[in-house]
Parts: C-alpha cells; structure tokens; sequence
C-alpha cells in the first residue's frame, strides 16, 4: 500500500518542479557560482588581444597605476566589460526568472516577450530622429521600448481567444519582434542609421564604458531588491493565481510590482549590451532543476549563474575566433537553442 | 460556412479579378521609377516605340525585377499554402518557420565560401545558388522533422520546433556574415533582409522553371492535400498512402521556398497572408486554393515591391521589410482569433 501510494505521489518529472526547495545546494550554488564569478571575471580581465597576467590585473584593479598601458587597457576596457558581461547576464536570469514564476509559462523570457525587439525600435527612432540624444537618453528610449515590446505581447496574448498558452507567446514574441525590427531595419535604412544601430541588433558588451556601469548600477540595484522583496510572492504565485488569491495575495499588487522590476532590468540590460536572447529563458530553467521553487532562492542564484554564464560567454565571444569577435549574441544562441527545442518537445506533456 | 460555400462558386470571378488587379500593378511599377515613364510611353515602348532611354529601363532593369517579384510571390504564396494544408495549421509559414533561413545561411556560405564578392556573380553561379537554397532549405526542413517527430509530428511541437531552428540558423547566419568583408557584409544584409537584387534576365530564366514546373504539380497534387485534411485515418480509408502524399507535398514546398530564398532573400508573412485571404476568397479546396494563392502573392509582393521602391524615395526599403510590417499585424490578428 505504502509502496503503491508513493508511486502515485511521485509520478516522474512531472511533479520535479513541486518538490521542494533544496537551501543546501542553493547555498553551494551561491558560494561556488561567486567563487567561479569572480575567477571568470579576472579571467575575462586577462584575456584577450594583449594577454595580461593575472598578477598585473591584481595590481591594476588595486594599486591602479595611470601611467603604465597594461593598466590603462585593464581600467578603461576589460574591467568595465567583464563587470557589464556579469551584470547583464544577472539582470536578464533574474528577468526571466521573474517572468515565468509570475505567468508559469515556461517559454516567457525578456527575449522571446519581444522586449528586446522593442528597445531597439526605441534606439533606432532615437538615432533618427533625435540625434545627439545622451547616452542617458538613450538609455531612457530604450526602457520605454522594453515597455512597449512587453506591453504589446502580453496584450495580444491576454487579448487572445484561450488565454496566453506558450504557443501562442512564443508566435506572438516572434511576429511582434519581426514586426518591430523590421520597421527599425526600414527607419535605419531611410535615415542612414544603420551603422549607429547595428550594435544593438548584434549585441555585446565590447564596448562598454564606465559612465554605462554607473548608469545602470543604481537602476537594476532596485530592480534587484524588488525581485528579492517579491521572491516569496512569486514562490506563491508561480503555484497559480488561485491558490495565490485563496491565500490571500494581492495578486495584482504582485504582478504590477514584478512587471516594474522585469522593465527595470531587462531595460537596463538591453540599453548596455543590445539584443542578447536566451540567458534569460535558458537561466532561470536550470535554476529551478538545481534548487527547486522557492524563489527565494531561485533569484540570489539565478543572478549568479547568469552572469556567470554570460562571463564565459563573451571570453568564448573572443576566443573562438580570435583576433575577431563573435557577437556573444549568437553564442547564448547557440547555447539556448538546444534548450528551447528541449522545452519545445516537452510541449503537450502537462504545460 | 456559407460565405464559404458561396464564395466556391465564383472562383474564376475572383481568379479574374487578382489577374486585372496584378495586371494594373505591373503597370504601375513599370512607369514609377527614378525616371518615371507615363503609361502611355511604357505601352508604346513595350510594342516596341520607345526611346533608346526608356527601352533600357524598361526592359533591363524594371521588366524582369517585375518578373521576379512575380514569380517569387507566387511561389513563397503556394509553398504556405501547401504548408498549412499538410500541417493542419493556419500559422504555418517557411519564414517563420526556420526554412527560409536555412536556404539564406547556405546562400550565405556559398557566397562566402566560394564567392569572395557576391558583387561579381558569374552567370555560372546564378544557376547554382538556388541548388544551395534548396540544400539548406531541406536540411532545415529534415530537422525540424526530426527534432518535432515524437509518435508522430504534432502541429504545436512543429511551430515551436520552427522557431528554434529559426534562432539557430539566424545565429549562424550573424557569426559567418561578420566574417565577410564589409561590402559582401552589405549585399548579405540586404539579401537577408529580403531584397529582389537580381534585375537581369537571367535571375528570371533560373528562377523561372522551379516556378513554372513546381506550381502546376503542386496543383495536379492538390486533392491530396483535401484528403489529408480530412485526418489521417479517413484519408487512408480513402486509399491514400498518406506518408508518402505528406512527403512528396512537403517537398514541393520547401522546393519552392527553397527557390525563392535564393532570389528573393528572407521574406517572411507572405506565404502565411496569401492562402489565407485566398482562402477567404475562394474557399478551402485546394484545387482553386493554390492557384489564387499563387495570384494573391504575387500580386501582394509586386505592390510590396513597388511601396518599397518609392514611398520613402530615394532610399530602396527591401521588400522583405515591406512585406513584415503589413504581414506581422495580419498574422497578429490570425493569431488572436484562432483557438
């Protein structure tokens, strides 16, 4: 009997994402995946067209000497792109992960939600028709294209006959996004902007500068914080808008706020590195296999592996095929496309 | 149901009408241009009266760009109808997908591998980028199969299956056009972006046959595609041999999006648009279906074109562009509407 009944509880996978948190390997998760963060950042640092030993990256990052070039490549190119590599990789995991708790909709992604494809849109309307816009300007365009692009995929989703199945978010994304970039390409065209925008549409964190790290540092530190604030509500959330009004959550409270905080980051991410698809939907998957429901932990760790992951990521951008640099775009996808089609094949198997 | 009913009746009226309105287009694109040519002159110059000037332009430059938005409308616009009609889904469409990008990413390796500067196509390899378009455009096609094939190929799994491949070769595409130099870069970007950039004869004679061959059997192969709509089980009661009708059919339309990839570049939407207003003009059989989807998209790409041409003179906005921005929202709304 007790055999029979434990089987009943436990049928395979399915209930995987129902079984608890795990706080141990999460904790491991934390201190290991900062551990690695940390050494992936210094070797970022390190290397790349001029290899730099790892003893000068110590002595530039703490005794920074303004005279010798080593340290000057260091101080004003590698570590603000090491650091922009970890930060956006982190803003976009937890994005994600903010995204399919709240909708359980494992597909929902800052990528595929045509919020990427929106900034762009906002970026190129800029460099048209307001040339000379600041780089804080910028930044501003492209949080309200991160807006918009949502706003019109959750609306044609919600506004949908059946409700917003992942099928129907994923070709929503995709028409959304084609729609979107196809009027970016046509508005670049006219106005000969292409070559201001084309960074955007590759994306990559090769150029970053300081002055974008102190931009977007403040925004996506209370991104960050709401997401950590909400985590215990989405936990709930993400068990269905049911079970989470019978508890007693304002619901809308909830979803208003983890909105907010998806814009934030994701626009704070995009406004920095352009179009980098994936990490946001891959991440927060491997998180929960990893450490279970509680977002409570899903988001400290999240952050951390998706920075991780876009760290490797753009030192692969640079080694691959050296002295070229791959779009580290085109990696994540190469990384989240087996992924996605995974997810895509366990369609119609209980989501 | 009965609109659709009354509507079958008339198929040769609405086949009639498409004609004219096609018909008025080409005439249209003909005497709009840089140099615009008024109607009168193009149809004294097409019997052969015109200036040395406007028979240049006519007949070399816009005549077979005109040919070829044509010929690749019609051939994107069957290769959806055919897609739909075998997927059971109204959102099937080769761009979306991942066949169109599978015939440009192998289009693109030819030219880098082989071309050094796509300006300088010989005629040699006019003739054969479209065998490339079509390797890519079946190795796209198989593995979407393949990875989508679990007891059976589920239209939902087939979609999402498609969008991935879509990303995967998009993302190969971006890795190996950096890689160009920055003027075949250019061309790449352009062609991706679905631009007609052949505008000499020859474009037309290479792409001319797969059309003018593929068509015409997808038509003769066309009550398959009613029997197959009907479900497999009746459709074998009926004494099909369904895997092998699926198949053949299923050939022929990436045959045909693998033809006009090459031409044509990526042009997404319009083999999803067409055989749906089609259908809503000359109802679900398939034996009219594919003709009027036929007419429909080349009547559609040919506007396309010529929007694309002139309405933000002087900078060409490629057709593909054209065809997104008033195909996404018309899909927008399929989507909506379906269940």
């Amino acid at each position: 009997m007790g055999a029979v009944e434990l089987k009943q509880r436990k049928p395979p996978q399915e209930r995987q994402q129902r079984v608890a948190s795990r706080p141990f390997v999460a904790s491991c998760i934390l201190i290991g995946g900062l551990v690695a963060l940390v050494l992936g950042i210094g070797a970022s640092i390190s290397l790349g067209a001029a290899d730099i030993d790892l003893k000068t990256v110590w002595a530039a990052v703490f005794q920074y000497d303004p005279e010798q070039t080593s340290h000057q490549i260091i101080h004003e190119l590698r570590m603000p792109r090491a650091l922009a590599a970890a930060l956006v990789g982190a803003f976009l995991a937890v994005s994600g992960a903010i995204m399919q708790g709240m909708t359980r909709n494992p597909l929902a992604s800052p990528s595929i939600m045509g919020v990427t494809a929106g900034s762009t849109f906002m970026i190129a309307i800029a460099f048209a028709f307001f040339p000379g816009t600041s780089y804080i300007g910028l930044m501003l365009w492209s949080f309200a294209g991160a807006g918009m692009g949502a706003a019109l995929v959750f609306a044609i989703g919600s506004l949908s006959r059946g409700g917003v199945t992942p099928v129907k978010l994923a070709l929503a994304g995709t028409a959304v996004g084609s729609l979107l970039s196809a009027l970016s390409s046509a508005i670049a065209i006219h106005y000969r902007v292409a070559q201001d925008i084309s960074f955007w549409y590759a994306g990559g964190v090769a150029g970053v500068q300081w002055v974008s790290i102190k931009l977007i540092v403040p925004v996506a530190i209370i991104g960050l914080c709401l997401a950590l604030m909400l985590a215990r509500s989405i936990t709930i959330l993400s068990l269905g808008e049911e079970v989470a009004k019978g508890l007693g959550q304002h619901t809308a409270l909830v979803k208003g706020l983890g909105t907010i905080a998806v814009l934030l980051l994701t626009g704070a991410a995009v406004s920095v590195a352009g179009n980098i698809g994936f990490i946001g939907l891959v991440i927060p998957h491997i998180t929960r296999f990893l450490v279970g429901v509680d977002y409570r932990w899903i988001m400290p760790c999240a952050a951390v592996l998706g920075g991780l992951l876009l760290v490797l990521a753009d030192i692969g951008a640079r080694l691959i095929n050296a002295p070229h640099e791959t779009p580290v775009g085109a990696i994540t996808a190469m990384i989240g496309v087996p992924f996605f089609l995974y997810l895509a094949r366990r369609e119609g198997r209980g989501w | 149901m009965e609109q659709v009913r009354r509507a079958n009746k008339k198929p040769l009226l609405v086949i009639g009408i498409l004609s004219g309105l096609i018909f008025l287009s080409f005439f249209i694109s003909l005497n709009t241009g840089v140099s615009r040519i008024a109607p009168l002159d193009v149809i004294k110059t097409l019997a052969g009266f015109g200036t040395e000037k406007e028979q240049l332009v006519l007949f070399e430059f816009r005549l077979p760009r005109v040919v070829i938005a044509l010929l690749i409308g019609a051939g994107l616009a069957v290769s959806g109808a055919i897609l739909q009609g075998v997927s059971q889904n109204g959102l099937a469409d080769p761009g979306i997908l991942g066949i169109n990008a599978g015939a440009g990413c192998a289009v693109v390796l030819f030219i880098f591998f082989f071309q050094g500067s796509a300006a300088s196509l010989s005629q040699f390899s006019i003739f054969v980028i479209p065998f490339f378009a079509l390797l890519g455009a079946f190795l796209a096609a198989l593995l979407i199969y393949v990875l989508a094939w679990k007891k059976g190929v589920a239209p939902v799994r087939l979609i999402l299956v498609g969008i991935g491949i879509n990303a995967a070769f998009s993302a190969a595409l971006i890795i190996f056009q950096l890689k160009m130099t920055p003027h075949d870069f250019m061309q790449a970007a352009i062609w991706l972006a679905g631009s007609i950039w052949g505008t000499s004869w020859s474009y037309v004679w290479a792409v001319l046959p797969w059309i003018v061959l593929l068509i015409p059997f997808a038509v003769y192969k066309a009550r398959y595609l009613n029997v197959l709509n009907l479900g497999d089980q009746v459709a074998t009661g009926l004494g099909v041999t369904v895997e092998k009708e699926r198949g053949i059919l299923l050939f022929l339309a990436v045959a045909l999006a693998g033809a006009c990839v090459a031409f044509g570049g990526g042009i997404a939407f319009l083999g999803l648009v067409a055989p749906h207003l089609a259908r809503r003009l000359v109802g679900p059989k398939h034996e009219v279906l594919i003709p009027a989807s036929a007419l429909m998209g080349a009547l559609l790409l040919l506007t396309a074109d010529t929007i694309g041409r002139h309405l933000l003179a002087p900078s060409e906005i490629p057709v593909g562009l054209v065809v997104s921005i008033l195909g996404a929202p018309y899909f927008i709304y399929l989507l909506m509407k379906t269940n």
